[in-house]
């Protein structure tokens, strides 16, 4: 416990973006607002603001990724930042040592930022225990630990369309387990002030323990979506949907998917989230995900303007102590 | 050579001494306990004077990495590690590299021991060739080479026709079988306590179900096979209980706990502190409290450091990643020193539990400072106290949970076999 302050620089300004685990309420609220204004600059002729200019950011990702990658490089660019893309095969970096060879390779090129995605959780927590102090590190998604700013744009995203967390009713659907974005979303809610956040799922894709994240677990679908305001969907990775975990797709689909029918027993007029991308028929039917109540475009948008509001956050906080 | 130790708070729990008294070695052994022997004239005289005198420590688990990982420890390293921290014999889980299951292995660690080690080596041999689970070790040859049980380690004997068979020829050749209890299946590919923690870090967890599942099952067959069973690191307080209930029905089983699970829990881990990374995990607050309380009733027998020193790169990674274990051999005593000062046990409990018992369990003639006894002996200071710096720890793996830790209890001279083979100033 006595290191969550390793996020903060020494005048206690955010120096990494790790986890939203034990952050205080003010700086999601900072980012936020911060990512509102930013949220402009992409519908500009001249999308592009000089804050980042002459830093050099690296995407450092052990994980395959399009989206998450594409948009962080985005935000960068929009910052005017310069942007290394380095895609890692997971096999080549087994042992610590590499990793942290390759990292000090990295310094050496006088690099400002490291994005990182990697498999495992606590990754991005080690590589920031071990970078040289003038380097931050973004957490784009630790194994199944965090996936923070991802956590940050569904909530961008929820405050557009429902300003006041304080009067929120949440449900988080699927695989809890492994879910390092729902791992996020949960602490943001919570940090955030909404008074119910409920999980969904069968047993097996929720831990026993989950009730200590300081959620209300349901593994009937039906009755954990009565009255919600925010549904949050999350993506079925397909190694899990047959074996021990789940017996098929189709059974996974009829118990947990989001359906319009099932969509009707949440407030009339709650939205619906996904991290993307989405799997079509097993976790939410198409007329659910291409219907006036989801809002899985506008995250995508939005996952730009926060990330920039991040990063900006994060590599202009020297200029703002001096 | 002769010793004299005077002035020394000597316990021994198997004579029952817990009171000032001098003692008189010559050669390999013990000739008096009280007043010196007519014309004794010691070639040193250790003045003890506020110190405790014990018999040196047994230590049912540490691996000493030769043969096979000497990049993380050697037999010279470790066992003057084990020295220092007032072990005067270790008992070495089969699971080297070659795998303890031939004699050629038990003479090669004994050669190595004799002409580089400083303290009484003692091996397990593998219960199954390679630990592979298949076939039968040949165990009254390596009896004969000198193993004193047997144990698959953490491997699994998927066949429990194997596992069954196994146990009775043990019980044959008259030797203890020393299990881990651990599924594999249900702990599949874990590196937490599944729990509050692992849940909050998003690490795949390792169920106490691992652990009480793999109990019961032995248990059963112990009822069945009628071997002697040794029931190694215990996590959780619900196979506690378990074994508790076996031992009130009268099975002939025995159990021990690593040091560390007695002061440390899930909730050490913090972010992903890859030094609490341990096996089986660090567990719940109720499941140490629980392993306190046993240890006090003696439920536990026996408490012993699950010794695994590693480089410095098995603990830099990701916490998955990083290879479980603590470089333990010089922090037993203090932290079984911290159950006294807690009120938890008695300071000749606490020798019990760290030599007098651990001895029967192997069935060696260790434990007991008994006239004649080899003369094997730790002098520490109960009241010394001091920060732990891995960087001064004598064994060749500085991995430990318990950097900075303030420790009370000091070893301040061990005697193996009537030598002086570790002292505090020497080494410092």
């Amino acid at each position: 416990m006595k290191r969550h302050d390793i996020q903060f620089d020494q005048a206690g300004n955010l120096r990494h973006f790790l986890t939203i685990e034990n952050l205080p309420r003010q700086t999601l609220i900072d980012i936020l607002d911060a990512a509102e204004n930013f949220s402009t600059v992409g519908t500009q002729t001249a999308k592009k603001v000089p804050l980042l200019r002459g830093k050099t950011i690296v995407n450092l990702f052990f994980e395959p990724s399009t989206r998450t990658r594409t948009t962080f490089e985005l935000a960068a660019k929009r910052l005017s930042a310069d942007v290394l893309n380095i895609n890692i095969s997971t096999s080549s970096t087994s042992k610590g040592e590499s990793l942290l060879d390759m990292l000090r390779n990295l310094e050496a090129m006088h690099c400002d930022m490291f994005v990182v995605r990697h498999h495992q959780s606590g990754a991005a927590h080690f590589i920031a225990d071990h970078v040289a102090p003038h380097i931050s590190v973004i957490n784009a998604g630790d194994g199944s630990h965090a996936h923070p700013t991802q956590g940050m744009l569904d909530m961008f995203t929820i405050r557009r369309h429902k300003p006041d967390f304080t009067k929120l009713r949440v449900a988080v659907i699927g695989d809890i387990m492994h879910s390092r974005v729902a791992r996020s979303e949960i602490h943001a809610l919570n940090i955030l002030g909404v008074p119910e956040v409920r999980v969904i799922g069968p047993h097996t894709l929720i831990p026993r323990d989950a009730g200590t994240l300081g959620v209300h677990v349901y593994h009937n679908m039906r009755e954990g979506i009565k009255d919600v305001d925010v549904i949050m969907m999350l993506r079925l990775q397909r190694e899990r949907m047959s074996g021990a975990m789940l017996p098929s797709e189709a059974e996974y689909f009829s118990e947990y998917g989001i359906t319009e029918e099932k969509l009707s027993l949440a407030k009339p007029d709650a939205i619906v989230l996904h991290p993307g991308p989405i799997n079509r028929g097993v976790e939410i039917e198409s007329s659910v995900a291409d219907g006036p109540q989801s809002v899985i475009l506008e995250q995508v948008t939005n996952g730009i303007a926060v990330r920039m509001a991040i990063m900006s956050m994060v590599l202009g906080r020297k200029q703002e102590t001096t | 050579m002769r010793i004299a130790i005077i002035n020394g708070h000597v316990i021994d729990p198997r004579n029952d001494l817990n009171d000032k008294r001098d003692i008189y070695i010559q050669d390999d052994k013990i000739i008096t306990v009280g007043k010196a022997p007519d014309g004794f004239e010691a070639d040193v005289t250790i003045d003890a004077n506020k110190l405790i005198v014990c018999p040196g420590f047994v230590d049912l688990c540490a691996r000493l990495r030769e043969p096979g990982l000497e990049h993380k420890g050697t037999i010279e390293t470790e066992t003057l590690a084990a020295a220092a921290g007032g072990i005067t014999s270790i008992c070495v889980p089969p699971d080297t590299n070659p795998v303890i299951d031939t004699p050629a292995v038990v003479e090669l660690i004994h050669k190595r021991n004799q002409d580089a080690g400083f303290i009484h080596v003692y091996t397990l041999a593998a219960l199954t060739r390679g630990l592979a689970g298949e076939h039968l070790t040949e165990m009254a040859h390596l009896k004969a080479a000198g193993c004193v049980g047997v144990s698959n380690v953490t491997h699994d004997v998927a066949n429990p026709q194997v596992l069954r068979r196994a146990m009775e020829y043990a019980a044959s050749v008259d030797m203890t079988v020393f299990l881990h209890p651990e599924d594999t299946g249900l702990a599949n590919n874990g590196c937490a306590h599944e729990g509050a923690v692992s849940t909050r870090l998003g690490l795949a967890g390792i169920p106490e179900a691992a652990e009480t599942q793999a109990v019961a099952n032995y248990l059963m067959l112990v009822e069945q096979t009628g071997s002697r069973v040794h029931f190694c690191r215990l996590s959780t307080a619900r196979a506690i209980q378990m074994i508790g209930r076996a031992k009130y029905d009268g099975q002939d089983i025995t159990a021990d706990v690593a040091a560390h699970q007695l002061h440390l829990t899930e909730m050490d881990i913090g972010y992903f502190d890859s030094q609490c990374h341990v096996r089986p995990p660090l567990r719940t607050q109720r499941d140490q409290a629980a392993l306190r309380q046993a240890v006090a009733n003696a439920q536990i027998e026996a408490i012993c450091s699950d010794h695994q020193p590693h480089d410095v790169d098995a603990k830099l990674a990701p916490f998955a990643e990083t290879e479980p274990g603590i470089s333990a051999l010089e922090t037993v005593l203090p932290l079984s020193l911290r159950l006294v000062n807690d009120g938890l046990i008695s300071l000749p409990e606490m020798v019990d539990r760290l030599s007098t018992t651990p001895a029967e369990i192997l069935g060696i003639n260790a434990g007991h400072l008994s006239v004649n006894a080899q003369a094997d002996i730790c002098i520490f200071d109960p009241n010394g106290h001091w920060v732990l710096d891995p960087d001064n720890l004598l064994s060749h793996g500085h991995n430990t949970p318990f950097r900075n830790w303030e420790l009370q209890g000091r070893v301040i001279k061990t005697i193996c076999n009537g030598e002086i083979v570790y002292s505090l100033n020497r080494h410092e």
